[in-house]
């Protein structure tokens, strides 16, 4: 890797996020972040504290609760000239927006011959593991992730966290960008510029075994465990998507090639999953360079319980990864 | 009556030639529909024309219109070419949208028309937002939002007046209630028939003007559009009126009696104006030939530049479903909102 990892500030996932709205902010008199919460209290995941006292009330707007009326703010906003950042407080919320999000957003180029473009940059906190129960809890990148017109990331590493947002409001299309809570708090690294354009996948670790494909909130799970079947002598590679929309697939195929055997793991439920496009797109692209069949682990079909045991064990975890990766590489011998 | 409105015999002619070629074009589309040569769902706005006709004559060139899925008569009133907006029912590539939106998605970046929207309310929170982009870019261009009476019941109305006044935006909701939801009546659907009432709860002034009278709609218009202009503030006119045909070509009308349809149709806005400028002599049989023999003929050329319009390759399929990347177009990425 270049110097500029050399030049690396440790700092939470969450002072990230802060650090790329305020370079957003600094880079263009356009940029203004929009929300509910977002200004005098701070935020509700605590992103943008400390930004209302900086920016002041016309670049730090607190709304209504009313997620259709000020994400089409946004949206109309973007049409109009500006390049507004639009928090919807949590994923599960933005149903409530999700006809501006698909039917206005995400049609207008296209339904006006390419007249229009809408530059909006969409912020969502996403996934469960707060015990916040089944309204509180979920992880819809996929929902998203279906539409045409919208650009999806999700930033699973701190230096993601501090640049894809730069690299999404520099785009002239609406881009949809999901932070999740369980990595707010996590302390890691920050370089000096980003690693690599918002829509490409990335190798988080070289492996020759399995590959293991995730995204978000998973890939510290899934690195954790790619660290312990290191010790299991099964040398896995690890493929952080990054971008849900568009897929860099050239990235996911040659990691398949290269293993011969693939594990996706994903927040989402299982039915109708990005994982399960993900397999699909293995199916029809690389199907002969497997060995073993694609596996999927999700999250259980059910919604989010209260209890912790409950919520662990409805969703995606180390030991499940590693038992699964064990199995395929049984396998192999 | 705002007496700011000059009202001369050439500006009455001219707004009824405005609302004349809404009405003979659309009796015009009905009928190229029957012949498929126009396909999808067809709303007119016949009845309703000197809604769009009246607003649009008090609006600068750079103001900003969202519009609905019966945009015909706004499009037109705006400026577009009668060719595009037939070229666009066609789906043909001359179409001011390309071809890819159809009768309920014509825009037109140049003539600031942000389309035809088929979500019911959709419209509103987007014009709050294109209104909050001039006021922070401090342009004095307001944005002008048409929505039916039944966008009032929903959630999208609320949340846009409130913002909408909350942050004090340089729009003009303009609610055209024509009295019927598709087939539900305005007493069906509204807990407060008296829109403007429900409007002005929310604290912006908001008038009702009979909107089949094409000067009061002017009039009122323009004062609005001056009072959003000096006080940045939004305003709402609810325009009441009636529409003579089926919510769309699919409209069997069981909802509604003939004869309460005929009785509308005596105090029609074209019909209304006509019968003004007839008795106090200012216009005779002959003028009136000669516009509608003038409407006739961009009729004609109109569906000859339609029809000679090209299909879109299936190769452009999905052209345009994202924008080229910035380095492909240079420094044009600063032009906000413009492709």
């Amino acid at each position: 890797m270049s110097e500029h990892r050399n030049n690396s500030q440790k700092m939470t996932y969450r002072e990230a996020l802060r650090a790329g709205i305020e370079q957003c902010l600094n880079d263009d008199e356009r940029t203004f972040l929009m929300g509910e919460d977002v200004g005098r209290y701070g935020g509700c995941y605590g992103v943008s504290k400390g930004l209302f006292e900086h920016y002041g009330a016309e670049r730090i707007i607190d709304t209504p609760l009313c997620e259709s009326g000020f994400v089409g703010v946004g949206i109309g906003a973007a049409l109009g000239g500006m390049r507004p950042i639009v928090e919807v407080m949590t994923v599960n919320f933005s149903l409530l927006a999700m006809d501006q999000i698909v039917n206005s957003a995400a049609t207008l180029r296209h339904m006006s011959g390419g007249q229009l473009n809408v530059p909006v940059v969409i912020r969502m906190a996403c996934g469960a593991g707060l015990q916040l129960a089944a309204q509180h809890s979920h992880s819809w990148e996929n929902l998203y992730a279906h539409i045409p017109g919208l650009k999806v990331l999700s930033p699973a590493t701190h230096n993601d966290a501090r640049y894809m947002l730069l690299q999404a409001i520099k785009d002239l299309d609406p881009v949809i960008i999901f932070e999740h809570v369980m990595l707010l708090n996590n302390q890691g690294e920050v370089f000096s510029e980003p690693e690599a354009d918002m829509e490409k996948a990335l190798v988080r670790k070289q492996g020759r075994d399995i590959t293991l494909l995730t995204y978000g909130g998973s890939l510290p799970k899934v690195l954790m465990a790619a660290a312990e079947l290191e010790a299991l002598n099964i040398n896995v590679e690890v493929v952080d998507l990054r971008c849900l929309r568009p897929l860099d697939t050239s990235t996911i195929l040659a990691s398949v090639k290269k293993t011969h055997r693939v594990i996706i793991i994903d927040e989402g439920w299982k039915t109708g999953s990005l994982a399960g496009e993900l397999s699909a797109i293995i199916m029809e692209q690389a199907f002969w360079y497997l060995d073993a069949p694609v596996q999927r682990i999700c999250t259980q079909e059910v919604p989010i319980p209260y209890p912790s045991h409950l919520e662990q064990a409805a969703l995606p975890q180390v030991e499940k990864i590693i038992s699964c990766a064990q199995r395929l590489f049984e396998g192999k011998q | 009556m705002n007496d700011k409105l000059h009202l001369d015999k050439a500006h009455l002619l001219e707004q009824l030639k405005q609302m004349l070629r809404i009405r003979l074009f659309e009796e015009k589309c009905a009928e190229l529909y029957t012949q498929e040569k126009i396909r999808g769902f067809l709303h007119l706005y016949i009845g309703e024309e000197a809604i769009a006709v009246g607003v649009m004559a008090a609006l600068s060139p750079q103001d900003e219109i969202v519009a609905t899925y019966r945009e015909h008569g706004h499009a037109l009133a705006r400026g577009l070419s009668m060719k595009s907006v037939l070229a666009e029912m066609y789906g043909r590539t001359n179409g001011c949208s390309k071809g890819r939106g159809g009768s309920m998605h014509l825009f037109d970046k140049k003539q600031h028309f942000y389309g035809g929207n088929a979500i019911v309310g959709g419209g509103l929170p987007l014009a709050a937002g294109l209104a909050l982009a001039n006021k922070k870019l401090k342009k004095t261009a307001i944005t002008v939002c048409f929505f039916g009476e039944g966008a009032v019941a929903e959630g999208e109305f609320h949340e846009s007046m409130n913002l909408a006044v909350l942050w004090q935006l340089p729009v003009l909701f303009i609610c055209e209630n024509n009295r019927y939801a598709m087939g539900t009546a305005l007493a069906l659907s509204e807990s407060e028939i008296n829109i403007a009432k429900k409007a002005q709860s929310y604290g912006m002034t908001a008038v009702q003007v009979d909107g089949m009278n094409v000067v009061n709609v002017e009039a009122v218009t323009t004062k609005a559009v001056e009072h959003i202009r000096t006080h940045q503030q939004p305003y709402f006119l609810e325009c009441k009126s009636y529409r003579f045909r089926g919510h769309s070509s699919f409209d069997g009308q069981l909802y509604r009696d003939k004869e309460e349809v005929e009785q509308w149709k005596k105090h029609g806005p074209v019909m209304q104006l006509k019968r003004w400028l007839i008795q106090n002599h200012q216009l005779n049989e002959k003028d009136l030939n000669v516009i509608e023999s003038q409407i006739k003929q961009e009729i004609v050329e109109a569906i000859n530049f339609a029809e000679q319009g090209l299909w879109e390759p299936v190769a452009d399929l999905c052209k345009d479903v994202y924008s080229p990347s910035i380095q492909k177009i240079n420094g044009k990425a600063d032009q906000g909102g413009l492709a």
